[in-house]
């Protein structure tokens, strides 16, 4: 069953890479998202992942009786904001719960847990 | 018993035991629980006319199975897919009956995922009441005060997010287990409580929620033979059900421990939950519900409230708090240091706690032991205190009572 992981977190507190970050504390970061990547790819769960720019530079389309509106920023102002996303195939919620539990966004943000609906799950391009 | 009461009180033994294995059999949570509806509306049919069959929960699974078959192939054919089904649909003949005892018992599996913890908790109590206690919606809507429309919906998004977001139906593996069980454990204790502090709705209603409890933790028990909590959890049960009925008085006011009638309370679960706790402390795991069930023991086997061993009860409640660190503990331990050494030790205790400014149980004991050590001023302040916080009727009765006291003379 194919899943999407949606990853929130408030942007304020994502570590941001400035001329001060250290070296190594770049690479304990990359190390993390990059141990993930490899034991979700081992485990033959990976499906698909994408990371986000900030929310600042998001723009908002509706179109309302034939007429587009185009605003600044995202389409909600919340508190924690969404940063990108995994698609993984796992075998039950249980499956895609632990791997949600392995995201380094979830120790300072969270990880939202979707399944893919009919259509989806059985589309070969997720 | 009418012949549709008799079908009934059948149904509700049955229904969890028969759903757990239509669910094994189809994988499907909803087919199973529509198909034993089909189930029993034929069963309400056929009984009355042919008599209750020998065995009516094998009766029940036959039917229920040939009537998921039934809907699955109407729905296959719907989605013009009927192939699949052509092989399935044959191993099931008319009027085959299978033994019970035969059925694999698969409540265990049923109730992890009517528990799974990305339910809402109001889903996984009223889930479980449905499925494993075969009540009713109706009876679920009235127990918890909703409308019925309300619990059906909500009993119909949980079983909808147990299939599309592929919650699995098995009982969790070990790293899993233990926070599992918790979860699972909190769930009868819920519904324990809310039959039995909650003073709104139906007495009726309440009572049966109180033994369905029971019930569930007589079936977990049994299926987790090796659980000390399971155990535990019965055990504290039995134990706070024997004084259920000394718990409100004629006027339906609260009745403290200390001015229970004692010599109602009942015996014969006593010494059953006693039993249950002994055989849990001989798995030597302890946990919270243990500890709690051998508070309650302490109490059920003190004749007077004067004879009760407070100073192991304070005990208890200290080794509680480091379990489970909380408020309501630490409350608690209070007033046992109260009995145990004085009012005025408790009082001390109590004022230690802090942050306890809207915390309706820390008032209650603080006016309770300002009156004990006879500061009437400021044991009615505390009682008009916890009037203020009072959610509950018959606990409104009892507060309102002692307020006045501290008013008199």
């Amino acid at each position: 069953m194919k899943y999407m992981l949606l990853m929130y977190a408030n942007e304020a507190r994502v570590p941001q890479y400035t001329p001060e970050t250290t070296p190594e504390e770049y690479q304990a970061t990359a190390k993390a998202w990059y141990a993930f990547e490899t034991e979700a790819k081992a485990a033959g769960v990976w499906l698909s992942f994408n990371g986000l720019t900030s929310v600042t530079d998001a723009t908002s389309v509706q179109v309302r009786d034939g007429k587009t509106l185009i605003t600044d920023g995202p389409f909600a102002e919340t508190h924690e904001q969404l940063g990108g996303y995994y698609v993984l195939d796992c075998k039950d919620l249980d499956e895609a719960l632990a791997w949600a539990s392995k995201i380094p966004i979830a120790q300072y943000g969270t990880v939202e847990v979707r399944p893919l609906n009919k259509w989806s799950q059985q589309s070969q391009n997720p | 018993m009418t012949a549709a009461a008799q079908i009934e009180t059948t149904f509700r033994e049955e229904h969890g035991r028969v759903l757990a294995a239509l669910i094994t059999h189809f994988g499907d949570f909803t087919l199973a629980e529509d198909a034993l509806q089909d189930a029993l509306v034929e069963a309400l049919t056929r009984w009355p006319l042919d008599g209750a069959p020998r065995n009516p929960g094998a009766w029940l699974t036959t039917v229920a199975k040939r009537r998921a078959i039934y809907r699955l192939r109407r729905s296959a054919i719907q989605e013009r897919n009927a192939v699949i089904l052509e092989a399935d649909a044959t191993d099931e003949q008319d009027g085959e009956e299978i033994e019970m005892d035969s059925i694999p018992d698969d409540r265990l599996k049923l109730m992890f995922t009517c528990c799974h913890p990305s339910l809402a908790m109001e889903a996984q109590v009223a889930l479980t009441l449905h499925t494993l206690g075969g009540l009713s919606t109706q009876d679920v809507a009235r127990a918890f005060l909703v409308p019925v429309t309300t619990m059906a919906q909500r009993l119909a998004r949980a079983r909808n997010k147990i299939r599309n977001a592929g919650i699995p139906y098995r009982v969790p593996p070990d790293d899993l287990l233990p926070e599992r069980l918790d979860a699972l454990l909190r769930v009868i204790y819920l519904i324990f409580n809310e039959g039995y502090v909650a003073t709104s709705g139906d007495k009726l209603t309440r009572n049966d929620l109180c033994a369905e409890a029971i019930r569930l933790a007589q079936v977990l028990v049994n299926l987790m033979t090796g659980s000390a909590e399971a155990r535990g959890l019965l055990a504290l049960l039995l134990l706070h059900d024997s004084r259920r009925e000394t718990r409100l008085n004629a006027a339906g006011e609260l009745v403290l421990l200390d001015e229970q009638d004692r010599t109602r309370w009942d015996r014969a679960k006593i010494s059953e939950g006693i039993a249950i706790l002994d055989d849990a402390l001989l798995l030597r795991a302890p946990g919270v519900y243990q500890v709690q069930a051998a508070i309650s023991a302490l109490h059920a086997e003190a004749d007077t409230p004067e004879a009760t061993d407070w100073p192991q009860i304070a005990m208890l409640y200290g080794t509680l708090a480091k379990m489970m660190p909380s408020s309501v503990v630490e409350v608690n331990r209070a007033v046992a240091i109260a009995m145990a050494q004085s009012p005025a030790d408790g009082l001390a205790l109590l004022y230690r706690i802090r942050d306890m400014e809207d915390f309706y149980p820390y008032h209650v004991a603080r006016a309770d032991l300002l009156r004990r050590t006879n500061q009437r001023e400021a044991a009615a302040d505390a009682y008009q205190r916890a009037l203020a916080l009072c959610g509950n009727s018959a606990e409104h009765a009892y507060l309102q009572r002692r307020f006045d006291e501290m008013n008199r003379a």
